[in-house]
C-alpha cells in the first residue's frame, strides 16, 4: 500500500505565531481521515499545507516535510499537484459563472478543448457530487442562483471534474443545514472509493459518522490518531477525552 | 435648548444638501437659457453636424461637427493609450506587485493626479511636440496624437486607482479557490479576478474617460487648435472644450458667437453627463 502523504516533524509558522508544531503523520488511501479539533488548533493549516495553498499567506515558513506519494510537495510542480489534490472550502464559493462554466473551469483550465469532452465531464463530475438531477435543465443560469447546500456540491463537483487524487474537505457543512450536510456526507462517503479523502471539521458527530480514522489537533500539536471508533469510545488522552465530550473548544 | 439646537443643526445640513443641488440646477438652467437661444439662428442638426466652424465670419457658421470630431479622436486616442497600460498597471498593483513596491506604485500615481494640468501641457509642449513632429516628420507636432498621449498621462490615475480598488476587493475566497484547483496565477487572474471585477474596471475607465474629454488645459496648449475636420490622427484638431476656454474672451455677450458657445457647452455637459451616468450604472452592478 502506498502512503498517499507522509508528514515528517512539520513545523509552520505564521510570522511570529508557530501554527504546528512538531505534526508527524500518514495519510492513507482511499480513507476519509477527520481531522478535528477547536479553533486555533492548526487542523485547517494542516489541511491547506497538503495543497500548498499556505504559500500565498503572507509570512509563512515552514519546517520538516510534507510527502505526497514519496515526492516531497515542494518538488512538484504547484500546479499541477493542487490538480491532483483538490480542495472543498467552508464557504461554498462558486466563481461567478454559469454553473455548467463552473464546473467545466478546471477542466477547461487544464487544456480540454473538445466542446463534447466537457460536457461529458460535466456531467460525469455533477453526477458524482449528487447534483446532476438537480440542476441538469438549468444548466446556464448563475451558480448564485443555487442553494447554499446545492452551491457546495457543485464546488464538489467543480473539484471532481479535474480528476484528483486527493480531496480536501475544509469544514464543508459549517454553513450548510442537517439535510445539505447529509447529502454531502453521502457523497463523501461514496467518493472515498475512488478518491483519499481528508475532512477538516468542527462537527464532532461528522467525524464520527464519517472518517475511517480521527486526527485530533490542539494548539498546533497533534495529540492523538487512531480509528475513529477507537477515537471515540477509548480515547489515549485526557484531552481527546475531553474534547469529543465537549468539555471544551 | 437641546431640542432646539438639535433642530437647527438639522436644517442646516438640510440647507447645505439642498444648496448643492440647487446651485446644479441654476447652472444647467443658466447653460440652457443662453445655449438654446443659438437655435434661433441655426437649426440643431446644423449646429451638431454643420462641417465648417466660422463663428465670426457674416454670416456665422456655427457647425461643431469638426469640434466633436477633435474630441472625440482625442478622447479615443487617449483611451486606447490609457486603458491597457492603466488596467494593466491596476492588475500589477492588486495581484502581483510586493507590497513595497505597491506602495511606491500607488504613491507615484496619485503623485501623477496631483500634476496640474497646464504644467502636463506645457511639459507635453515642449518635449512631446517636436517629438512627434520628428517621428513622423510632420509640419508641425501640435497634433491629435500629442494631445491623446498627454491626456492617457491624465486619465490613468483615476483609471489605475478605482480598477485597482474593483480587483482588490474581489472576494480573496475566489483567488483561493481557482488556485485551488490547480489555476496558474495569470489564469487566476483572467479567468476570475478580472470577470469578478470587471463592472468596477469598466466603471474606472468611463469615469478615466469623463476626465479626458472635460480637459481642457493640456489639448488647447498641444493639439494645435484647428478647427478643420480631422482627416488623421497627426493632423491638428480642436476640442470642445479648448474652444470655449479660446473664444469666449473674445466673443461678443449676448452675441451669436455666444449662443454657440455656450450650446458647446450644453453638449459637452450632456456628454459628461452621459458618461458618468453610466459609470454609475456598472458601479452599482458590482453591488
Amino acid at each position: 500500500m502506498v502512503i498517499k502523504f507522509g508528514i515528517k516533524d512539520l513545523n509552520i509558522w505564521f510570522g511570529s505565531t508557530q501554527a504546528l508544531k512538531h505534526v508527524s503523520m500518514e495519510v492513507l488511501p482511499n480513507e476519509i481521515l477527520s481531522v478535528i479539533g477547536p479553533s486555533n488548533s492548526g487542523k485547517t493549516t494542516f489541511l491547506r499545507m497538503l495543497n500548498r495553498l499556505n504559500d500565498l499567506n503572507p509570512g509563512f515558513r515552514m519546517s520538516g516535510e510534507v510527502i505526497f506519494e514519496k515526492e516531497n510537495v515542494k518538488k512538484i510542480d504547484v500546479e499541477l499537484l493542487r490538480r491532483k489534490i483538490g480542495m472543498v472550502f467552508a464557504l461554498p464559493l462558486p466563481l461567478p459563472l454559469s454553473i455548467f462554466e463552473n464546473v467545466a473551469y478546471g477542466v477547461r483550465m487544464h487544456g480540454l478543448a473538445n466542446k463534447k469532452r466537457i460536457a461529458e465531464k460535466v456531467e460525469d463530475a455533477l453526477k458524482q457530487g449528487y447534483l446532476w438531477d438537480e440542476v441538469k435543465d438549468r444548466m446556464s443560469e448563475s451558480a448564485f442562483k443555487l442553494s447554499g447546500g446545492q452551491q457546495q456540491r457543485l464546488c464538489i463537483a467543480r473539484t471532481l471534474a479535474v480528476e484528483p487524487d486527493v480531496i480536501l474537505f475544509d469544514e464543508p457543512c459549517s454553513g450548510l443545514d442537517p439535510i445539505s450536510t447529509a447529502k454531502v456526507e453521502d457523497a463523501m462517503v461514496k467518493l472515498k472509493e475512488k478518491y483519499t479523502i481528508v475532512l477538516v471539521t468542527n462537527n464532532v458527530k461528522q467525524a464520527a459518522r464519517v472518517g475511517d480514522r480521527t486526527a485530533f489537533f490542539l494548539s498546533g500539536e497533534l495529540i492523538e490518531l487512531d480509528k475513529t471508533e477507537k477515537i471515540f469510545t477509548v480515547p489515549q488522552d485526557k484531552r481527546t477525552d475531553g474534547y469529543i465530550r465537549g468539555k471544551f473548544g | 435648548m437641546r431640542k432646539f439646537k438639535e433642530f437647527i443643526i438639522e436644517k442646516l445640513i438640510l440647507i447645505c444638501g439642498i444648496a448643492s443641488i440647487f446651485f446644479v440646477v441654476l447652472i444647467f438652467l443658466f447653460l440652457l437659457k443662453e445655449g438654446l437661444a443659438v437655435f434661433n439662428i441655426v437649426s440643431p442638426f446644423q449646429f451638431l453636424f454643420g462641417k465648417s466652424w466660422y463663428p465670426i465670419s457674416e454670416p456665422p457658421q456655427l457647425g461643431i461637427l469638426p469640434l466633436i470630431l477633435g474630441s472625440l479622436l482625442v478622447t479615443l486616442g487617449a483611451a486606447i493609450i490609457s486603458i491597457p497600460i492603466g488596467v494593466g498597471c491596476a492588475i500589477y498593483i492588486a495581484e502581483v506587485a510586493l507590497l513595497k513596491i505597491k506602495e511606491i506604485l500607488k504613491a507615484g500615481i496619485a503623485l501623477l493626479a496631483d500634476i496640474p494640468s497646464v504644467v502636463l501641457g506645457f511639459i507635453g509642449m515642449v518635449t512631446l511636440v517636436p517629438l512627434v513632429k520628428n517621428i513622423f516628420n510632420l509640419p508641425t507636432g501640435l497634433t491629435a496624437l500629442s494631445g491623446s498621449i498627454m491626456l492617457a498621462f491624465m486619465a490613468m490615475p483615476t483609471i489605475v486607482s478605482i480598477a485597482e480598488d474593483a480587483l482588490y476587493s474581489v472576494p480573496k475566497n475566489y483567488k483561493e479557490g481557482a488556485f485551488a484547483l490547480g489555476a496558474t496565477h495569470w489564469q487566476t487572474i483572467y479567468r476570475v479576478i478580472l470577470p469578478a471585477a470587471s463592472s468596477g474596471i469598466l466603471a474606472a475607465i468611463m469615469l478615466g474617460i469623463g476626465r479626458v474629454i472635460g480637459e481642457t488645459m493640456a489639448v488647447m496648449m498641444i493639439t494645435g487648435n484647428a478647427a478643420v475636420m480631422p482627416q488623421s490622427i497627426l493632423v491638428p484638431v480642436r476640442t470642445l472644450t479648448a474652444t470655449i476656454a479660446a473664444e469666449m474672451g473674445e466673443a461678443v455677450v449676448g452675441g451669436e458667437h455666444y449662443f454657440a458657445l455656450f450650446a458647446i457647452g450644453i453638449v459637452l455637459f450632456i456628454i459628461s453627463f452621459a458618461i458618468n451616468v453610466t459609470a454609475d450604472l456598472f458601479l452599482h452592478k458590482r453591488q
